[in-house]
């Protein structure tokens, strides 16, 4: 019986207690760094678009909500032809950053994509695409790889030493 | 009759005015019941609707009158359909004995007190015509459950009244309020208060209490086949029994609408809306017993107690001539 009357009056002491509830609109939530959000894909220092179009991040993805066409242009540089994300599928999981090779695809910490009609969860690539270099500023695939692309023939890279002549008999 | 015109009127208003002042607090009380529980969770409850929350009844009326009024193809119709207006209609015609001030009350009745026992009585057929109704085996569990914890708690509700009854020397409300005014009775009679709060919790088979409901047991009780404004409608006669079982709790042993200074019908409705106060914290607080629990507690404290409480009324009376 007494025990009952001090639950009553925990319970009613709870009435100033601090709320542990957010008001979300007005009160924004604390987003870790790290937040597993929105999936965007970035771009080179020097504008042009990180993905080569590998396809690693469809096949990482556990719900299979990425879809992408690989294509090249006429100086040997790959690109997706188009690059769709079904977000209504996605869970957020993080393994296509992890499994991208130029650090093209990331997620960031925006979570607000309610949408009312549910193809408009589907992103095609100009939606995907932003302007900058996303988390990792400096890194450019294309200046670390040994492909000759437009601009870059073989051995030009930073760190890198022109190519070997196999056939020569100098050291 | 032999009333005037001026008196008619003033009746009719009065009337009206206890009509609709019940149904909206009746509706009020959903926003209440919903921010107190939010509060002492914790939280803030409902608070989007207009300014904190407060048109919150108005969005859940707009929705319930919009659903489809749907009644099972294996329901007995008619008393399925009669069922929701039973328990609204007999809280309803319970309140016209209530004083709500000294010149405020539809009706004088000399036997105020055994009326309100009657009425709230009479609730149960609601509850238990509507499991019935419904051939659900969930519902009907909980109506019997509902018809078994009335006839175990309209006992004692009675009972731990006639302690009040004793003291007042009348069973008229206006007298009961009346003869409070040198002190309430919740001092003398502390165990018929009790009691008497206990039994209106079951009465209106709210939470530690709410068994025919049950919702982890048996889906939603006596009401699982209700949906849209029938169901709104066992709502409201939920809220209007607290509101009903709140106000008696107040004019029986509160003192009623007796306090200084403020108008008599806003220390009334102060004191009201305090014990619905506590019904909700009540609600926010307790688990919900066992059946065999609830009942033993019915027949084997309760009633006893309510007796004892009576007898030792009954003696000092009599000692002190």
């Amino acid at each position: 019986m007494l025990s009952i009357l001090r639950a009553v009056w925990t319970v009613f002491l709870h009435l100033f207690k601090r709320k542990v509830t957010v008001l979300y609109p007005e009160e924004r939530p604390r987003i870790p760094p790290r937040w597993r959000g929105r999936i965007i894909l970035s771009r080179d220092p020097d504008g042009q678009e990180r993905c080569v179009a590998c396809h690693l991040c469809a096949v990482a993805c556990p719900v299979g909500c990425i879809a992408l066409q690989a294509a090249e242009d006429e100086y040997g540089r790959r690109y997706p032809e188009f690059f769709r994300i079904n977000f209504s599928r996605c869970i957020f999981c993080g393994f296509c950053e992890e499994a991208c090779p130029t650090y093209a695809i990331q997620l960031t910490n925006d979570f607000e994509m309610s949408e009312y009609h549910r193809h408009n969860l589907v992103y095609e690539k100009q939606d995907l695409l932003i302007s900058g270099t996303g988390k990792y500023p400096g890194y450019n695939f294309y200046k670390v790889a040994g492909l000759s692309i437009k601009g870059k023939d073989k051995g030009e890279n930073e760190n890198e030493l022109p190519p070997v002549d196999v056939k020569g008999l100098m050291p | 009759m032999g009333k005037t015109v001026p008196e008619t009127i003033r009746h009719l208003i009065i009337v009206f005015g206890v009509l609709a002042v019940m149904m909206s607090i009746a509706a009020g009380l959903i926003w209440v019941e919903r921010r107190l529980l939010g509060f002492w969770q914790d939280r803030y409850g409902p608070n989007r609707v207009g300014p904190f929350g407060i048109l919150q009844p108005l969005a859940d009326m707009i929705k319930v009158f919009a659903k489809e009024d749907w009644v099972p193809p294996f329901a007995d119709r008619p008393v399925f359909i009669l069922a929701p207006a039973i328990i609204v209609v007999t809280v309803l015609l319970a309140f016209a004995v209530v004083p709500f001030a000294p010149s405020i009350s539809v009706a004088d009745l000399n036997v105020g007190l055994l009326y309100f026992l009657a009425l709230s009585s009479l609730g149960v057929y609601s509850v238990a015509l509507g499991g019935w109704a419904s051939d659900n085996k969930y519902a009907l569990i909980g109506a019997l459950r509902a018809s078994a914890q009335m006839i175990s708690y309209e006992v004692f509700m009675g009972l731990s009244l006639m302690g009040v009854v004793m003291l007042a020397g009348s069973f008229n409300l206006r007298a009961i309020v009346e003869a409070q005014r040198r002190l309430w009775f919740v001092v003398p009679q502390f165990f018929g208060f009790v009691i008497f709060l206990i039994a209106g919790v079951a009465e209106t088979h709210r939470l530690p209490f709410d068994l025919p409901e049950a919702e982890s047991e048996l889906v939603a009780g006596f009401h699982s086949e209700y949906s849209g404004m029938k169901f709104g409608l066992f709502f409201v006669g939920e809220y209007l029994g607290i509101t009903l079982i709140s106000a008696l709790i107040a004019t029986f042993f509160f003192g009623g609408w007796l306090g200084p200074l403020l108008p008599p019908a806003v220390w009334f409705f102060i004191k009201t809306f305090f014990f619905i106060g506590v019904f909700i914290l009540l609600r926010a607080t307790l688990p919900r017993p066992r059946y065999d629990q609830l009942i033993r507690l019915g027949w084997k404290v309760m009633l006893p107690l309510a007796l004892a409480n009576l007898v030792v009324t009954g003696g000092i009376i009599l000692a002190a001539g």
